[in-house]
C-alpha cells in the first residue's frame, strides 16, 4: 500500500529554490533511499513532510490524505516518525523518559488526559520493549547526553517508534558512526521495515543505501534526476554526472 | 507569640516563595525565559486592591479573581509572545513589565504614583485576621501549590514541558503541541503570580507601581536561579535565602546590592545549576546522607 505520495513539491527560501517539483511514492514495508550531493534538498524534503515548514507548492499525501498545512505535532500524531541529521535527543532526560515523551502522543491532544501520571506500569512495559529492541536496555536510566553517538541515533529511532509510525524518516542514520555501529543500526532499520513500516532513508554512505534500499530517488539542485533500483541508479549517466561532474 | 517583625519577614518570604515557584513553572519547567514576571504579580495586586477598595469585594473573592485576571492577561500576552524564542522572548517579556508598570503609574484610574491604599488583612469569624493567622493561611496555600506542582511534574504535562525545555523541534516531532503547552505554562505561572499579588496587596495594605517593576522581576528570577532552576525545592530555598539576606544586611544597607551581586556571580561560577541543582554540592551531600540513613538511593 502507498503510505506517502509527494506530488510536484517545491520549496523556496527567499528566492532560492531548495526543492523544485519533486514527485515520488513510498510504500509501506519498503526502504526508499533518498540520495544526492550536498545541498540537493534532501533534508528540506524531510522538513516539509514532517511539517517543520510549509511547502511553496505541491501536495503531500500520507495514507491517502493530504497533510499539507499541518503542524509537526499533528503530523507526528498521525504516524510519521523522524530522526534528525544532527541528533536531537532530549539530552538531560534519561533514555526511558525520552521514549516516554513520544509515547504520550495520544494523551497530549486532551489537556485533561495530560494530567494523568506518565509512569504507569503498562506504558513502562511497552517502553521497555522498544528500548530493548533498540539495544539500549543497559542504558535505560542513563541521561541521553552521556550516550555515545551510535546509541543516541538508536534512541532517536526508538523514540520515533513510540509514535507507532506508519512512516519513518531517517536522516543520515549512519553518518559519523564506526563500521560496526552502522552495521548494527542497519539491522535495526531492517527490523523496523519488516514490521511493515515505510521508511525514507537519506544516506551518503552508498554501501548502506545499496544494501538496504530496493528503490532509490536521486535529487540534485532541488530536482529529482532519477528513480529506480540500486543497479539502475548506479549506471544512470545523470547520477554519475551529478556526483562526479560532466566529462570535459 | 512570634514577634511582629519576624512574622512580617515570614510572610514576605512565603509570598516570594509562591512567586519564585510560579516563575519556575514558566522558566524552569517549560524552559521559557521571562524577565517580566513582576508584571503579573502587579496585575494580581492591583486587581485585588481595586476590587477591594472600589467595588467592596471581600478578600476571599478578590484574591481568586486577581489570579483569574492575571491568568487571562497572561494568556492574551503569552499567545503572541511565545511564538518568539529565547533572547527575543526575554526582551518581549521585559517590555511587558515596563508597559504594565507604566499603566499603573500614568493612568489615574490606577492611583498613579501614589498607588492604592486602604487595603486590609482579610476578615474571618467577624474580625480581622492577625498576621500570624495570615501567615498560616498563605503557607497552606503554598503547600497546596507545591502538591499541585508535584502532581503536574509526574503527569504528561510535566513531561511535555520537559521535552520543550530540552528541544522544541524534537518535541514537536514527538507529537507535543509546543505552542499550546508553552501557553499553558505561561497562564498557570501568571495565575499563581497574580495570586501572590493578591496576598501581597492585602498584607502590605498599600501598593505602588514601583513594587512591580523590572527590578522585582530580576529579584524573582534570581531566587529561582539561585535555588536551582527547574527543581521543586530550589526556588523555595532561593526565596528564603534571598528573602532573609536584605534583613541580615540591613546594617550595611548601601552594600546590599553589591553582596547580592557577588553572591550570584559566585553561584554562576561554582554552582551554575543552583543550590539544589542536580549536580550541585549540596544535592550530592543530601543524596549521600539520605543513602546512609535509609539505605536507598533517591533522585533529588
Amino acid at each position: 500500500m502507498i503510505v506517502l505520495e509527494v506530488t510536484e513539491l517545491s520549496k523556496e527560501f527567499d528566492g532560492l529554490r531548495a526543492l523544485d517539483g519533486v514527485s515520488f511514492k513510498a510504500e509501506d514495508g519498503e526502504i526508499l533511499g533518498i540520495i544526492g550531493p550536498n545541498g540537493a534538498g534532501k533534508t528540506t524534503l524531510f522538513n516539509l513532510i514532517s511539517g517543520i515548514y510549509p511547502p511553496s507548492g505541491g501536495e503531500i499525501n500520507f495514507q491517502g490524505k493530504s497533510i499539507l498545512g499541518m503542524k509537526p505535532h499533528q503530523i507526528s500524531r498521525l504516524g510519521v516518525g523522524r530522526t534528525f541529521q544532527i541528533v536531537r535527543p532530549f539530552q538531560n532526560l534519561d533514555v526511558e523518559t525520552n521514549v516516554l515523551v513520544a509515547y504520550g502522543h495520544r494523551c497530549y491532544p486532551s489537556l485533561w488526559n495530560s494530567t494523568r501520571p506518565f509512569r504507569q506500569r503498562p506504558i513502562l512495559e511497552e517502553v521497555e520493549i522498544l528500548i530493548e529492541k533498540a539495544g539500549l536496555q543497559p542504558y535505560a536510566k542513563q541521561l541521553a547526553k552521556n550516550l555515545p553517538l551510535g546509541f543516541k541515533k538508536r534512541l532517536e529511532i526508538a523514540r520515533a517508534l513510540a509514535l507507532r509510525p506508519r512512516l519513518l524518516l531517517l536522516d543520515e542514520p549512519s553518518a559519523g558512526l564506526r563500521f560496526e555501529e552502522s552495521v548494527r543500526l542497519m539491522d535495526l532499520i531492517r527490523q523496523v521495515r519488516d514490521q511493515g513500516i515505510g521508511i525514507l532513508l537519506i544516506e551518503h554512505n552508498m554501501q548502506v543505501v545499496m544494501d538496504l534500499c530496493w528503490r532509490i530517488v536521486v535529487l540534485d539542485h532541488g530536482s529529482k534526476i532519477a528513480e529506480g533500483s540500486p543497479d539502475e541508479i548506479r549506471s544512470n549517466p545523470l547520477v554519475i554526472q551529478a556526483y562526479l561532474g560532466k566529462e570535459a | 507569640m512570634i514577634g511582629g517583625y519576624l512574622i512580617t519577614i515570614l510572610i514576605t518570604i512565603v509570598i516570594y516563595a509562591i512567586l519564585a515557584h510560579s516563575l519556575n513553572i514558566i522558566t524552569g519547567q517549560a524552559g521559557q525565559i521571562s524577565l517580566g514576571h513582576a508584571a503579573f504579580f502587579g496585575i494580581g495586586a492591583y486587581t485585588a486592591a481595586m476590587l477591594y477598595t472600589e467595588a467592596g469585594f471581600p478578600f476571599w473573592i478578590d484574591v481568586p479573581l486577581a489570579a483569574f485576571v492575571a491568568g487571562l492577561i497572561g494568556a492574551l500576552l503569552g499567545i503572541p509572545c511565545l511564538r518568539v524564542r529565547d533572547d527575543f522572548l526575554a526582551i518581549t517579556t521585559m517590555g511587558i513589565n515596563f508597559v504594565v508598570e507604566a499603566v499603573f503609574l500614568y493612568i489615574p484610574f490606577f492611583g498613579g504614583a501614589m498607588g492604592i491604599g486602604g487595603i486590609s488583612l482579610p476578615n474571618w469569624f467577624g474580625r480581622e485576621m492577625t498576621k500570624a493567622e495570615y501567615f498560616l493561611l498563605i503557607l497552606i496555600v503554598f503547600v497546596v501549590l507545591l502538591l499541585l506542582d508535584r502532581w503536574l511534574g509526574r503527569s504528561w504535562i510535566g513531561l511535555a514541558w520537559a521535552s520543550i525545555r530540552e528541544d522544541e523541534q524534537a518535541a514537536g516531532a514527538m507529537g507535543v503541541d509546543v505552542v499550546r503547552f508553552k501557553v499553558f505554562a505561561f497562564i498557570l505561572g501568571s495565575m499563581i503570580a497574580g495570586l501572590a499579588g493578591g496576598f501581597y496587596a492585602h498584607f502590605l495594605t498599600f501598593i505602588m507601581p514601583q513594587n512591580f517593576g523590572f527590578g522585582q522581576s530580576i529579584v524573582i528570577l534570581c531566587m529561582v536561579v539561585f535555588g536551582g532552576i527547574g527543581t521543586r525545592w530550589g526556588p523555595v530555598v532561593g526565596a528564603i535565602i534571598l528573602g532573609v539576606l536584605p534583613e541580615v544586611f540591613r546594617p550595611i544597607m548601601e552594600y546590599r546590592t553589591l553582596v547580592y551581586g557577588l553572591l550570584l556571580l559566585a553561584m554562576m561560577r561554582f554552582q551554575p545549576g543552583g543550590l539544589l541543582g542536580s549536580e550541585s554540592i549540596l544535592t550530592n551531600v543530601l543524596r549521600r546522607l539520605i543513602y546512609r540513613w535509609s539505605g536507598c538511593r533517591v533522585s533529588l
